[in-house]
C-alpha cells in the first residue's frame, strides 16, 4: 500500500546515459539498459539523499517529494498513515536515523541576541583580541595563593582540564555507526582545530591512537572496545548513559555492519549483532555511577576528566545535580533533537525535552545549589549554526557537541536512512565501495573549515555584544531576549521578552 | 523574570552611563576636607547630566570610629519603623540621626536619609552563624531585599557615603560635603541613560568598608551577577557597579586574594599574554582564569574601588574608558581627566596613564594604618 516517497525526474534532453547515477546509488534506483543505451529509474527505493542529483554531470536529475495527497486530515498525516501500512506489513518497530524531525518548538529560533549601540562600544574582532578558549573540567571553589619571597605563589592544584580553542566539540559517533574514513576525518579535524572528538561506544581503531590528545573515549553500556590502552590513550573518558534521540533504550548495530575491523575494534565476533543494553547493568542508581566514575579515574591515575553523557529527560535537573555530586568532571546533555544512527521512530519523535530548556534549567539549579563551578556543562542535540552555539552558551552551557552538523559538513543530506548501512555519502556505512567516497584528506579540511567559520562568527557576535572573552557570555542571559514565547517559557529559559530593557 | 522592584523601578539590568570619577588619598592617613574633591569632580561637567553624583569619605566619623555607620535611604518614610525594628535584635544602637542637609533649588525626590551608628549585638540569635563581616552582609542584604522601601547603601566603619540625583556641586551643597574630612575620598559624576530620578542609583555604591565608583557598562554583567548570586550576594539594585563591589568583597575579603591578584581576575591577562609568561606565572594566571572565569569583567569600565586604608584604580583590559593617576607628596590622585587633578594641585610630581588591566594602588603607610585602626 506504499507508494514511492520521491519522484526522480530525468531531463531526457540532458541525460547522456553516462551511468554516474547508476553507480552512485546504493539503493539501485537507477538502472542502465545496454540495448537501448537508456537509464531508467525505479523510485520505490529512493531515499532522497540527493547523491545522484548532486553528482549528475549534466544536471539532468531532479529529486522531488512525491505528492501523496490523502484526503486532507490535520490529524492523520501521510507519515502516520504510511507508518501503519509498514507496520501492518512487517509487524516491526519503525526505525529511523538522525534527530527528531517533528515540528516541536525550536527555542533557538525564538531567542535573539544583543549588540552594543552608543553606550558601550562594540569590539572589532579583526582589531582586538577575542578569546574563545574554554577549559572543560571540575574547578575548585577557590584559588589559594601565598605571598612568598618570589611574589605571589599558587597553592591550589586544579584537576585535569580539557583545553578547547573554541567551545565546540564533535559529538559521539561510533566506528560502526559511521565509517572509518568519517572517524579519521573527525579525529584529524579535532587536532587541527584544537578541540576534541568523541569515539562513541565503538572503541578506538589503533590507527587513530595518534589523535589520543584530541579524543574523548566513551564507555557505554555495551563496553565495546573498552580496555586499559583505550582508556589511557584518550584525553578524557565519558560514561554514556543516554542519547537524545533514544533516551532510555539501548543500541543495536546489526551484524552485517560488524566487519573484521569493527569486530577487532569492538572486541566482538565478526558478523554478530552489537547490542548495547538500555541501562548499564552495573549502574542501577546514582551511587553506582559514582563508583564507575571513580573506577575510571583510578584506572587512569586521576589524570583525565571523566564526564557523563545523559539524554535530556523530564528530571534532567536533579539528575545533573546528582552527576555533579557523584564526582563527574563534566556532564554532556543531549536534547530531544539529538541525532542517531538508528532509533525507533516513536522514541526519537516523542521522548525527551529540548536542549535549550534543559540547559537553562540545569544551569539555574546548579547555581542555586552552589555547585555550578564543580562541573562543566556540554550541550548537544541539534546545534545547527554558530548562532545556536552563542545562544546555548548564554543560557549556561560551557561548550557544545555537534554531531549532525559535522556529518552535514562531510556531505550528509539528512535522508534519515543511516540505519540501512547504505549511505551513499560514505558516512553511515561500512561498505568499502561506499566508504571510499569519503576522502578523509578532504573530510578533515571540511570539518576544520566549519569550526573555523563558526569560531569567526562567534567572535563577531561577541564583539557586537562588547564581550571579548567567551566566559563573559556563559550563563549571561542578559544578552538574550525572547520572541513569540509565553510567560512560562520565558521564565523557564530565564530570559526577558524582546523590548524589555 | 521582569526584574522590576522598588529599588529598580524601570527594571533595567545595569547602569548605562558615561561618568566622571575622582579619587584622592593621603597615604599617611592625614584627613583633609572635601573642598578640593568637590571642585575636581564638578570640573568634569561634560561627564555628568545631573542625574547622579556622590562622594565617599573614609575616616569621617572619628567619634564613632568603632561603629558600623549604616546610611539608609527611605523611599517610603513609613519604612523607618520597620527597619529600626529589624535592626534591634542584631545591633546595639550607639547613635542615630537624619543625615544633615539643606534644601537646594533644582534637587527633586530627595528621600529621607538617616544614619545609624551600630555595634554588633554579640547576643543576637544567629550571631554565631557568621563571622562579623558576613553577619553585616547578611543583615544588610536581608533588609535591602525585603521590599520595605528602605535601602542601606553604606555600611562600613568610619565611612560615609553622600549621594543623590543632581550635579556634583548640588549634591555637595545639599549634604555640605566640604564640611567632612577624611584621608581617602572618591567621587562620582554620572551621565546615566536610565534609572532617572532615584537617589539610590547614584554612586558610590557601598558594602562593608567597600565603596565603588564606576564608569562603564559591563557586558559580562549577567554572567557576573549569576556567579555572585550563587555565593549569596543579592544584586538588589541590579547594577553592574554593585556587582563589582561584591566581586571585590568576594575575591579580596572572602577568598583573601591580594589586590594585585584580584585585579587580574577582574581584568584578566589575555591567554596569549599568559602563554608568554614564565611557567610558574602561567600556572597562576591560568588557574585564576579557570576558577574565577565568571568574575572576568568585559566591556568598557574604569573603577575606583576603595576600602579601609586602600584605594584601587583599574581600567578594563582593552582600556575603553579613561583613567589618569598622579602623585604629589603623600597624595595619590585617580581621575577620569587629568585637568581635574591639575585644577586642585598644579604642582604634581608624577602623572601617568595606567595600562588597561594594570591597577593603580594607593595604600596607607604602615604607621598610618595602625593609627586609623586606633581611632
Amino acid at each position: 500500500m506504499l507508494t514511492p516517497e520521491f519522484r526522480v525526474e530525468r531531463d531526457r534532453e540532458r541525460c547522456i546515459a553516462c551511468q554516474v547515477c547508476v553507480r552512485q546509488c546504493a539503493n539501485d534506483v537507477h538502472v542502465y539498459d545496454t540495448d537501448d543505451d537508456w537509464v531508467s529509474s525505479d523510485e520505490a527505493a529512493c531515499v532522497g539523499c540527493h547523491r545522484c542529483m548532486t553528482l549528475c554531470p549534466t544536471h539532468a536529475l531532479t529529486i522531488r517529494r512525491t505528492p501523496r495527497d490523502f484526503r486532507a486530515n490535520a490529524n492523520w498525516s501521510a507519515d502516520r498513515i504510511n507508518g501503519i501500512y509498514k507496520q501492518a506489513e512487517t509487524g516491526g518497530i519503525l526505525l529511523t536515523g538522525m534527530g527528531c524531525d517533528q515540528p516541536y518548538p525550536i527555542y533557538f529560533d525564538h531567542l535573539l541576541l544583543n549588540a552594543s549601540q552608543v553606550t558601550n562600544p562594540s569590539i572589532d574582532p579583526l582589531r582586538e583580541p577575542m578569546e574563545l578558549r574554554t577549559y572543560i573540567g571540575r574547578k575548585p571553589d577557590r584559588v589559594e595563593v601565598t605571598l612568598g619571597a618570589n611574589g605571589v605563589e599558587l597553592q591550589t592544584q586544579i584537576g585535569p582540564q580539557l583545553k578547547l580553542e573554541t567551545p565546540i566539540m564533535f559529538s559521539a559517533m561510533s566506528y560502526g555507526s559511521i565509517s572509518y574514513n568519517a572517524c579519521q576525518s573527525l579525529a584529524r579535524a579535532a587536532e587541527a582545530s584544537g578541540i576534541l572528538y568523541n569515539t562513541g561506544e565503538g572503541g578506538l581503531h589503533p590507527s587513530l591512537y595518534q589523535y589520543g590528545p584530541y579524543t574523548i573515549a566513551q564507555v557505554a553500556s555495551g563496553r565495546f572496545g573498552v580496555h586499559s590502552e583505550y582508556l589511557k590513550t584518550a584525553a578524557a573518558l565519558e560514561i554514556k548513559i543516554g542519547q537524545g534521540a533514544k533516551p532510555g533504550i539501548g543500541g543495536h548495530l546489526p551484524g552485517e555492519k560488524v566487519t573484521a575491523e569493527i569486530s577487532a575494534t569492538r572486541m566482538i565476533p565478526e558478523g554478530t549483532d552489537a547490542l548495547s543494553p538500555a541501562p548499564h547493568h552495573d549502574i542501577y542508581s546514582i551511587e553506582d555511577l559514582r563508583q564507575l566514575i571513580f573506577a575510571l579515574k583510578e584506572a587512569t591515575d586521576y589524570q583525565k576528566p571523566v564526564g557523563v553523557k545523559v539524554a535530556a529527560v523530564h528530571h534532567i535537573v536533579p539528575i545533573a545535580s546528582g552527576i555533579a555530586r557523584a564526582g563527574a568532571d563534566y556532564i554532556a546533555v543531549d536534547g530531544l533533537r539529538g541525532g542517531t544512527g538508528a532509533a525507533p521512530t516513536v522514541i526519537r519523535n516523542n521522548v525527551g525535552i529540548p536542549i535549550e530548556l534543559a540547559i537553562a534549567a540545569i544551569d539555574s539549579r546548579l547555581r542555586e545549589e552552589g555547585i555550578r563551578n564543580q562541573i562543566s556543562l556540554i550541550a548537544a542535540g541539534s546545534i545547527r549554526n554558530s548562532g545556536d552555539v552563542v545562544k546555548i552558551i548564554a543560557l549556561g552551557a560551557d561548550a557544545v557537541y555537534i554531531g549532525t552538523a559535522a556529518l552535514v559538513a562531510l556531505g550528509c543530506h539528512l535522508c534519515q536512512k543511516c540505519y540501512t548501512g547504505k549511505c551513499n555519502w560514505g558516512i553511515a556505512t561500512q561498505d568499502p565501495y561506499l566508504t571510499k567516497r569519503l576522502n578523509p584528506n578532504l573530510g578533515y579540511l571540511r570539518l576544520n573549515n566549519l569550526i573555523r567559520a563558526w569560531s569567526m562568527e562567534i567572535k563577531e557576535m561577541l564583539g557586537g555584544m562588547g564581550i571579548n572573552a567567551i566566559e563573559s557570555l556563559r550563563g549571561n542571559r542578559d544578552h538574550l531576549r525572547g520572541v513569540g514565547l509565553n510567560a512560562t517559557e520565558l521564565d523557564a529559559l530565564g530570559v526577558k521578552v524582546a523590548g524589555w530593557a | 523574570m521582569n526584574g522590576f522592584s522598588h529599588e529598580n523601578p524601570y527594571g533595567d539590568d545595569k547602569v548605562f552611563d558615561a561618568c566622571g570619577l575622582f579619587g584622592m588619598m593621603d597615604v599617611t592617613g592625614k584627613a583633609f576636607s572635601g573642598h578640593d574633591v568637590v571642585k575636581a569632580i564638578s570640573n568634569m561637567e561634560e561627564r555628568g547630566n545631573g542625574l547622579g553624583s556622590g562622594y565617599a569619605v573614609y575616616g569621617c566619623y572619628p567619634d564613632y570610629a568603632d561603629c558600623y555607620a549604616f546610611h539608609v535611604m527611605f523611599t517610603d518614610p513609613a519604612a523607618r519603623a520597620a527597619v529600626e525594628e529589624r535592626l534591634k535584635p542584631d545591633f546595639l544602637l550607639v547613635h542615630d540621626e537624619e543625615v544633615p542637609h539643606k534644601p537646594i533649588a533644582g534637587l527633586y525626590n530627595a528621600p529621607l536619609i538617616r544614619r545609624y551608628f551600630l555595634q554588633v549585638n554579640e547576643a543576637a540569635p544567629d550571631r554565631h552563624l557568621y563571622d562579623e563581616a558576613e553577619f553585616i552582609i547578611a543583615k544588610v542584604m536581608a533588609i535591602n531585599i525585603a521590599g520595605l522601601g528602605a535601602y542601606i547603601y553604606s555600611s562600613g566603619k568610619n565611612l560615609g557615603v553622600f549621594k543623590g540625583v543632581g550635579f556634583p556641586d548640588q549634591i555637595a551643597e545639599y549634604f555640605d560635603v566640604a564640611s567632612y574630612s577624611g584621608y581617602l575620598w572618591t567621587a562620582h559624576n554620572r551621565f546615566p541613560t536610565n534609572t532617572p530620578g532615584w537617589w539610590g542609583g547614584a554612586h558610590p555604591f557601598g558594602l562593608l568598608d567597600w565603596t565603588v565608583v564606576h564608569n562603564g557598562e559591563i557586558s559580562s554583567y549577567g554572567a557576573n551577577r549569576r556567579f555572585l548570586e550563587m555565593h549569596g550576594y543579592h544584586c538588589t539594585m541590579t547594577t553592574d557597579t554593585e556587582a563589582m563591589t561584591y566581586a571585590s568583597d568576594f575575591l579580596m575579603r572572602r577568598h583573601k586574594l591580594p589586590v594585585e591578584v584580584a585585579v587580574k581576575v577582574m581584568a584578566a591577562p589575555l591567554w596569549e599574554e599568559i602563554a608568554r609568561m614564565p611557567d610558574e606565572e602561567q600556572a597562576l594566571y591560568r588557574t585564576l582564569r579557570q576558577v574565577y572565569s565568571k568574575l572576568l569583567f568585559t566591556g568598557p569600565f574604569t573603577i575606583i574601588v576603595a576600602r579601609e586604608g586602600e584605594m584601587i584604580g583599574l581600567a578594563d583590559r582593552l582600556r575603553l574608558r579613561p583613567l589618569v593617576a598622579a602623585t604629589a607628596g603623600d597624595r595619590l590622585y585617580i581621575s577620569s581627566e587629568e585637568a581635574s587633578i591639575r585644577l586642585i594641585n598644579p604642582a604634581l610630581e608624577r602623572v601617568w596613564t595606567p595600562v588597561g588591566g594594570e591597577p593603580v594602588i594607593g595604600r596607607l603607610k604602615e604607621e598610618a594604618r595602625s593609627k586609623t585602626q586606633d581611632l
